[in-house]
């Protein structure tokens, strides 16, 4: 059971690719190269999993949902990625990430962070290895999720704010490309989504890998067989090409959900920002469109590569919800399981309340992504 | 219609073969009076004229340059526009434009070559467009006869370097440093090492851009270049209100400390 893995020019199909300045192409080459060693080496794997088992607390338990189920008219499970160290499924991906830049020699960690959870995450993984941390954040977010930029500091971490464009995740990654590009000597950009220059799409889908790999046998225990649906949110789509690549050889519908106001699949045209080729929101001149959303987490106007590929090829499907739908379905995980989900979760949570009719029956499998402490305060001033 | 018959390369290669260093001025495409700016960089002895087209994104470039990109991002011009208005200029040294790749990209790459031919503007550069990726650009841009100019960066391998001095048409952009466009206090010692590297590996024009932020910086990098492009130092120029006429001065600031050297 597995994804396909990119060409040797870094392509899931038609998207993907290397589109970064010269100066970062050694670097990129040199982290693939890595990569591909480190993955292919037994030692690396079991240093890996054992600080994900004893560090950050894997494997993380699926729940199977008793009252949403019966709220909804259908059988709801939930990949517990909120119940991992620092709060979502990002450590994963910087636990690897951070391993690496120290095989490679790296004693510095750039990042950039939407809502703060790979931020976090990354500052975590400094913390562990000691590491120099930056993680750029753009002012808008630095705002919206002041206890995540707390943590951070709290952490070790320098956080540095994105004042241009959107001041959102799209920005904090223009910052931390650009610091990447004068600091790739001894710097190490540990991206925090499948997205970017080959080989991240890659490699950061391989590091989530294990929670589809997880979920497929807990799914076999559970269920006896799998899921009819399994789904997840998707901004760059880190967490949903976790559960997805544990499912792709199944025959479980995959469905990814975006943001109303960031639908790269649904409104994006192939483009080429932050080192892919993939859907893009854009205007007729090719100027990168602000993506809007409640969720800091999803605020971004583009969307992982392979995930380009799946919903071309139509292996899975990506839906929409606006805020109004997150912010319901926030609060119903609360209130009925206990849980309170991260804002980015809670989008794929809506989708599935939304289509109770067509899920009538079904066993659905949801990643829960994180939690949501991190958007308490935020949520505070919305419901009120 | 302007003259502008001769192609970026062809034009250096006489400046060079005249024993004199090639001044390059980068303007943002779009800005509030640019049109004149580059009519002034012109007559201040200018060889070639880099002109901007602003992207939302442009991960290459420091806080000028972006600000500079801002102001016309916002104030809503089209890079049509731009390309427009620079095909009725009246200038006759050869004309190049800077952006990044989603701009040609969702332009289309044969009707972006195709459209600068139309403006008489003969090379580009993208510095999001590396080597590995830069094929289907490089094939458009032949066959329209634009030359697509590659950057060399100090980290490049010996390797590519090697490919992109025999890919890239006009000149080759050597990147002076690590990091982003913008003016710093004294030339990277990494400028003259890749300018090095490139003259070694070819007899077309090797030009040093990013970092060059004052005549000094343009002699001290002549020594081992054919010249330099420089950008945020005109850019903060126009930002700080001076219009065409500080533009003129400043380049031909760096004209008189180039022909000194």
């Amino acid at each position: 059971m597995a994804m396909m893995d990119p060409t040797g020019d870094g392509r899931f199909g038609n998207f993907g690719g290397m589109f970064v300045p010269e100066t970062l192409i050694p670097a990129c080459q040199e982290l693939e190269k890595a990569f591909r060693e480190a993955w292919g080496s037994a030692g690396f794997r079991e240093e890996l999993s054992a600080l994900l088992k004893d560090y950050a607390g894997r494997p993380s338990p699926i729940t199977i949902c008793e009252r949403l189920s019966e709220e909804l008219g259908y059988r709801i499970l939930l990949k517990r990625e909120d119940l991992n160290h620092t709060g979502s499924h990002k450590i994963n991906n910087v636990l690897g990430q951070a391993l690496l830049a120290k095989r490679m020699g790296k004693t510095r960690l750039v990042a950039e962070t939407g809502a703060g959870q790979h931020g976090v995450a990354t500052a975590t993984a400094a913390a562990l290895f000691g590491m120099d941390c930056v993680v750029y954040m753009g002012e808008v977010d630095i705002e919206r999720q002041k206890l995540n930029v707390f943590r951070m500091h709290l952490l070790g971490a320098d956080v540095r704010p994105a004042l241009s464009g959107s001041r959102t995740l799209k920005d904090a990654i223009n910052e931390a490309m650009r610091d990447w590009v004068a600091t790739v000597e001894d710097s190490h950009y540990c991206l925090g989504s499948a997205m970017g220059p080959h080989p991240y799409p890659w490699m950061v889908r391989e590091f989530h890998r294990v929670i589809g790999i997880e979920a497929y046998s807990q799914c076999q225990e559970l269920l006896g067989g799998n899921p009819d649906v399994v789904t997840a949110c998707v901004g760059g789509g880190s967490n949903a090409l976790g559960i997805f690549s544990g499912f792709v050889d199944t025959d479980s519908e995959l469905i990814g959900v975006e943001p109303a106001g960031g639908a790269a699949v649904d409104r994006g045209i192939p483009g080429v920002v932050h080192g892919s080729l993939s859907y893009l929101l854009q205007d007729e001149w090719g100027q990168v469109l602000e993506a809007e959303s409640i969720s800091a987490g999803l605020d971004y106007p583009g969307i992982g590569p392979e995930h380009a590929h799946l919903a071309e090829t139509g292996r899975a499907r990506y839906e929409k919800v606006n805020d109004k739908e997150v912010v319901d379905a926030f609060q119903l995980l609360a209130r009925t399981e206990g849980i309170i989900p991260a804002l980015e979760p809670a989008h794929a949570l809506a989708w599935m309340s939304r289509e109770r009719g067509y899920l009538s029956g079904k066993n659905v499998l949801l990643n829960l992504s994180g939690r949501g402490d991190k958007d308490a305060i935020q949520m505070m001033e919305v419901i009120g | 219609m302007t003259q502008r018959e001769e192609g970026v390369e062809d034009t250096l290669l006489q400046v060079i073969k005249a024993e004199r260093k090639c001044l390059v001025p980068y303007i943002t495409g779009g800005f509030n009076g640019y049109l004149e700016s580059i009519s002034a960089a012109a007559e201040a002895g200018a060889d070639a004229i880099e002109i901007g087209i602003p992207f939302s994104d442009p991960v290459m470039d420091g806080p000028t340059i972006q600000e500079a990109n801002d102001l016309v991002l916002s104030a809503g011009v089209s890079p049509l526009q731009i390309i427009d208005e620079v095909a009725s200029l009246d200038v006759d040294i050869p004309l190049a434009v800077m952006t990044y790749y989603n701009v040609v990209y969702r332009f289309g790459l044969e009707r972006f070559a195709y459209n600068l031919n139309e403006a008489r503007i003969s090379g580009i550069i993208l510095p999001d467009l590396p080597l590995v990726e830069a094929g289907p650009w490089v094939d458009a841009a032949a066959s329209h006869g634009r030359e697509a100019i590659l950057l060399a960066a100090p980290t490049t391998t010996d390797i590519h370097l090697k490919k992109i001095c025999n890919e890239s048409r006009g000149f080759v952009y050597a990147v002076g440093l690590l990091g982003t466009t913008g003016a710093r206090k004294e030339l990277a010692d990494s400028a003259k090492i890749i300018a090095r590297r490139c003259k070694e590996l070819t007899k077309k024009p090797v030009l040093v851009g990013v970092g060059i932020g004052n005549p000094d910086q343009a002699m001290e990098v002549a020594e081992v270049s054919d010249g330099c492009i420089v950008g945020s130092a005109i850019v903060q120029k126009l930002l700080d209100g001076g219009g065409p006429e500080a533009v003129g001065k400043l380049v031909s600031e760096f004209r008189s400390a180039l022909d000194n050297s």
